[in-house]
């Protein structure tokens, strides 16, 4: 079976985040106040072949290990997409 | 005779030819070498150039790590090889679990392009053996992601086996303790952000790179 998922990849606190620092500093000036905490990472998507979601899940979070994250400075969160488990 | 000096090159690389003119000039021999071979062939020493391998997508060093060379580079260091990887080299070098820790983006937002002042902290590694602890030595650095950063276990192991190699004096990009280059256990591997194959020629401002470079080709004379 094929299920598509999402790999959302954030640094890790306490790593710099320019581009999320920058961002945030700039909202004032478009009027947008109270916005905080902001940070930038990325998303990976893919369509993954598993016998079912759990293994569809781990074998995407060793993928992030060995590849798609640097455990060093990033954190993943895997998640398999609603409705894209059954393509 | 001496001995041969392997530049690594990726789709990407844009510091080889520095190496080799470098290594050249200080009376050794340079060779590149393709990352999609599988051997290293006869070189008595790898530097993995700067730039930017594949395109730095992903991470730096990120997908450069799978290059079919960085096997036979890093079996070379397992039997006591010297490598140095410089900026992008030594991005590659932390990816490939040769070296600890990782770079990080810049404090402070800036692409940094200038000269820096680094101080030799140890003479015990393959990059330095011809300096003293203490020396300072004016070299180039050239990145956006510099920052190095370990975790504290690492960070207090670095700093109790003398794996600190090189330190910034006035430290420009946030480095956790300074740091501008650090060796493995073996002391054979040495990867540093400054480009000393871009200070080993007075006319280029400065030839304190040199005794970094010379340091490596005393290994392989």
């Amino acid at each position: 079976m094929k299920y598509t998922v999402l790999v959302d990849v954030r640094l890790r606190s306490g790593i710099a985040d320019p581009a999320g620092a920058t961002i945030e500093r700039a909202l004032p000036a478009l009027g947008y106040e109270g916005v905080s905490g902001v940070s930038v990472g990325k998303t990976i998507r893919f369509t993954i072949e598993a016998a079912d979601k759990k293994q569809a899940i781990s074998h995407s979070e060793d993928l992030c290990g060995a590849f798609l994250t640097n455990p060093v400075i990033e954190d993943a969160e895997v998640t398999v997409v609603p409705g894209g488990d059954d393509l | 005779m001496s001995g041969v000096v392997g530049v690594v090159v990726f789709p990407g690389s844009n510091c080889e030819m520095d190496c080799i003119e470098s290594v050249s000039h200080l009376g050794g021999e340079g060779r590149l070498l393709w990352h999609g071979d599988e051997d290293l062939g006869s070189v008595d020493a790898v530097i993995v150039p700067g730039g930017f391998a594949h395109g730095d997508y992903l991470r730096p060093g990120a997908i450069a790590r799978f290059s079919p060379l960085m096997v036979a580079v890093t079996r070379f260091a397992a039997a006591g090889g010297p490598v140095v990887g410089i900026c992008n080299g030594f991005q590659i070098l932390t990816e490939a679990g040769l070296l600890p820790g990782a770079l990080q983006k810049n404090r402070g937002l800036k692409f940094l392009c200038q000269p820096s002042m680094i101080r030799v902290e140890t003479s015990d590694s393959s990059l330095t053996s011809r300096a003293s602890t203490g020396d300072e030595l004016s070299i180039p650095i050239n990145h956006f992601e510099g920052n190095y950063t370990c975790d504290d276990e690492t960070l207090a192991r670095l700093n109790d086996e003398d794996r600190v190699v090189l330190r910034y004096v006035d430290n420009p990009n946030g480095s956790v303790d300074d740091i501008a280059g650090v060796c493995n256990e073996g002391r054979n591997v040495v990867g540093l952000m400054p480009h000393p194959e871009r200070a080993c020629n007075d006319l280029l401002g400065s030839s304190d790179g040199s005794v970094l470079l010379g340091s490596l080709l005393d290994l392989v004379a």
